[in-house]
């Protein structure tokens, strides 16, 4: 194993920038990061130490504390919840003869319930890490899985169906460099769109970001291109930590040049020369399979410095989260990548005029920058071939929960629900009682509502929302109570606790939600009192979104919190 | 680009220099917005949200201590919906920290009907007493985390960076670096946090111990035995 002085020699030279990378590096090695690593790296960075502690305990995977050497991390999420997440947490617990969040004597093992892994599609999933070990693993479990065998599961294939962002993805297979072409988008921009040209086609599609906010695109490259600080800087957000969404994971261990030909675009576009791709944590393949992409256009010259011969240069790093929902948030990725704790900022002023380090940047979802090479080699009227007139080009899904076929799909926006279910999911398992649209911060739908045609626009006409593209289905076995409840959960944990409405509320509706069953005069009452405040009145979209699907379970169902029938 | 905006603030326009703060501006009409975070000394932060208005009846209320008055803006500091948000978050912060020493946030309560037993069986934010110093003691269960301790002891004044927060969310709460005593941290006892906590979380030692019945010499007794401590155990 490395030293603490062989893992900090490399960081010699660097700043507070380098602090997050530098956890992640002493995390991995030791399993936690304790007082005197801390006082080290303060001296090495010029950090104080107070602030890097602040840093440790803002993330999930990161310890102050020594932990076991293998720690199994169960998603205990709606979807996993469902597929049995607790059986495994307990089956598991029973094998090591340990509780929750305990060790086993040996300080072998430790088992806890956690958030949203991204594997849906297998539910129930777990994490695991193993100090020492240089990679994580997500895998499928169930409560007899063998806890000695588990750093070998990692081996997973989604169903996966699409022809244009994933053409050629089967959910195992990567795509080389080779397979993948010669970066011919970027070669055309750079040789005879310019800047300018490949905003036009990027404008003229209409595109629409695909990371929840639903931003149109050529407007943030525009101001962001216009504005005057300098450097720039391009953010490609694979932070995918909404409830039920997979499918960035799916194109990031798919089709790494595709993205990476997106981010050169967009840095080519508005004139960036650096540009990070913030990955969660828990993507531990996709993160390794993005780096050997970069590494592989570096080497033939297509990132880099002087890409085709011309002046344009760019850099593309990788900077792992580690374990916080908030940090998908732009402006709290920027406070993640600048070495602080992921606490939102307040907007005014934009990222276009002050992103990261304070410089003009566009943050990008990894979707989104995914489908600029299509549209600047095809030209913008290209794209708009699928979709309707608002919601242009293909669109990801995720569909998990009970349907035949959960996976990713590639959809033309305006098919109805009905018809994605049916006709790519292998149709619902058992008679469907709710949909949950657009992930933990969406909405529920019911069976009266399947012909939606999925669009931005229709989704937001019956107050829902496309959001992340997430998609769960819950059949008439799945229990309302029991999906609120792990919702409740799920913001609690993930809340930063920056202002009032979201770090009281989150935890108020938890413990409102925890009673469903029983609940206490009042409740559904306070329940709307607090979804109201947080949705109004918290500073950042996670606090506004918090208590959206409770809202809208309140509204569907007149029989939640009631007792003996009667409304409380 | 016009220096100056004009807007209406509860219906009587005023025209003020562009960046001036919805509070401000009210504030020069004579119209009162609460606040629990905010600090003329310390960097707003946008933290309690009591101080929100509602905007052109916009989706989200804005908080007036760091939004800028926008030209043609019709503003409201209290209509049902401002006073649901105010009155919500002042009932979660009653059902979480002890306020009994916050008796500007007890008179908000007052002005907006907050319900004191508004949430039953609420987990509250209780912590153990500090008393590692000689200078002030720190009762994290008063805490409202405002963050105006954090803030006077790094940028905002001190330089010093000897607090952050551990944790996140509800379980959020003011630190040293694995919480150490303040003595073993670089706190220089400036006394700068005392003064700007709003509430008795963090308290001169003196005043303490008088509100503990304790004489003058007993405190002074008090007050010396930790430096002690912290000398002996240097030595060992
Ligand atoms: C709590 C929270 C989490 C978010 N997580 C993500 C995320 O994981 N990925 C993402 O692309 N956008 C996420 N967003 C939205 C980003 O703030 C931002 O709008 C987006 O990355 C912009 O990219 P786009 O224009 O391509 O959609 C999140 C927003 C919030 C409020
Ligand atoms: S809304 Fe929630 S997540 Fe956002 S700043 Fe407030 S506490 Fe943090
Ligand atoms: S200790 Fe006092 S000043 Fe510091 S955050 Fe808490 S309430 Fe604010
Ligand atoms: S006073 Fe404005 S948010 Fe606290």
């Amino acid at each position: 194993m490395e030293s603490l002085a062989e893992i900090l020699a490399p960081y010699q030279d660097r700043r507070r920038d380098a602090l997050l990378p530098l956890l992640w590096d002493i995390q991995t090695a030791f399993g936690h990061i304790g007082p005197d690593a801390v006082h080290q790296i303060s001296h090495t960075l010029r950090v104080p130490e107070a602030d890097i502690y602040g840093v440790i305990t803002f993330y999930s995977l990161f310890s102050a504390n020594p932990t076991a050497e293998t720690v199994i991390r169960v998603c205990t999420d709606p979807i996993c919840g469902m597929a049995g997440a607790g059986e495994v947490v307990d089956g598991l617990c029973h094998q090591l003869h340990i509780r929750h969040d305990e060790t086993t004597p040996d300080g072998k093992y430790a088992v806890s319930p956690t958030t949203c892994l991204g594997l849906c599609d297998h539910a129930p999933a777990a994490l695991i890490s193993q100090h020492g070990h240089r990679e994580l693993a997500v895998a499928p479990v169930i409560p007899e899985t063998d806890v000695s065998t588990l750093s070998g599961l990692a081996s997973y294939q989604s169903n996966v169906s699409g022809e244009i962002l994933l053409k050629g993805v089967d959910g195992k297979h990567v795509e080389s460099l080779a397979e993948y072409g010669s970066y011919r988008a970027l070669h055309y921009a750079i040789t005879t769109l310019g800047p300018e040209g490949v905003i036009g086609e990027v404008e003229k599609t209409a595109l629409i970001g695909r990371g929840g906010a639903a931003f149109p695109t050529a407007t943030k490259w525009k101001m962001t291109r216009q504005a005057m600080g300098q450097p720039k800087y391009v953010v490609c957000n694979a932070d995918e930590s909404e409830v039920g969404t997979f499918k960035d994971r799916v194109l990031m261990e798919g089709r790494p040049h595709l993205i990476l030909e997106g981010v050169a675009l967009c840095a080519y576009a508005i004139g960036a020369t650096k540009a990070y791709i913030f990955i969660r944590g828990e993507y531990p393949k996709a993160t390794q399979r993005l780096q050997l992409a970069i590494d592989e256009a570096t080497q033939m010259g297509l990132l880099g410095a002087n890409i085709f011969g011309s002046d344009f240069s760019l850099e593309i790093e990788i900077r792992r989260g580690a374990g916080a929902y908030m940090c998908g948030e732009e402006t709290a990725l920027f406070e993640a990548i600048e070495g602080n704790r992921g606490f939102p900022r307040i907007k005014p002023p934009y990222p276009t005029t002050h992103g990261l380090f304070q410089k003009p940047t566009v943050v990008n979802n990894v979707e989104t920058l995914s489908t600029i090479p299509g549209i600047v080699e095809h030209g913008g009227e290209w794209f708009k071939q699928w979709g309707t007139e608002k919601s242009t080009g293909t669109k990801l899904v995720s569909i998990s929960g009970h349907v035949h076929r959960p996976g990713v799909y590639e959809i033309s926006p305006g098919m109805s629900l009905r018809q994605l279910l049916e006709a790519f999911c292998g149709g619902v398992m058992g008679n469907l009682q709710t949909v949950l649209m657009g992930g933990a911060a969406g909405t529920f739908l019911t069976p009266d509502q399947l012909d939606v045609p999925l669009t931005f626009e229709d989704l937001r006409a019956i107050r829902s929302t496309f959001g992340s593209g997430a998609i769960m289905v819950f059949n008439e076995t799945a229990n309302i109570g029991d999906i609120l409840r792990r919702l409740g959960r799920f913001f609690k944990h993930e809340s930063c606790g920056k202002c009032f409405p979201c770090q009281l509320g989150t935890q108020r509706q938890m413990e409102i939600l925890e009673r469903a069953d029983a609940p206490l005069m009042g409740d559904r009452e306070r329940l709307r009192d607090i979804g109201l405040t947080m949705t109004e009145a918290s500073l950042c979209g996670l606090g506004q979104t918090a208590a959206s699907a409770v809202l809208s379970a309140l509204e569907k169902w007149p029989d939640l919190l009631t007792v003996k029938g009667q409304p409380v | 680009m016009s220096d100056r905006v004009t807007l209406t603030i509860d219906g009587q326009e005023i025209t003020v220099p562009a960046g001036t703060t919805l509070l401000e501006a009210a504030a020069q009409l004579d119209i009162e917005v609460p606040v629990i975070c905010y600090h003329d000394a310390t960097t707003s932060n946008g933290l309690c949200r009591v101080c929100v208005v509602d905007v052109n009846n916009g989706r989200l209320l804005q908080a007036a201590c760091v939004t800028a008055c926008a030209n043609g803006g019709k503003v409201e500091t209290r209509n049902e919906r401002v006073e649901r948000s105010r009155r919500t978050i002042l009932e979660m912060l009653n059902s979480a920290v002890d306020l009994h020493q916050a008796p500007a946030i007890q008179t908000l309560m007052t002005d907006y009907n907050a319900d004191p037993t508004r949430f039953p069986d609420a987990e509250r934010r209780e912590h153990a007493l500090l008393d590692d110093n000689p200078f002030y003691m720190r009762d994290y269960s008063q805490c409202v985390l405002c963050w105006r301790c954090v803030q006077v002891c790094a940028e905002d004044a001190q330089y010093t960076f000897a607090l952050t927060f551990g944790g996140r969310g509800f379980d959020t709460h003011i630190a040293t670096a694995f919480d150490i005593p303040m003595p073993e941290s670089p706190c220089v006892f400036c006394g700068q946090c005392v003064g700007v906590c709003p509430t008795g979380a963090l308290k001169p030692k003196i005043q303490w111990g008088m509100e503990q019945g304790m004489t003058p010499d007993e405190i002074r007794q008090s007050t010396r035995r930790p430096r002690r401590r912290r000398e002996e155990t240097e030595e060992g």
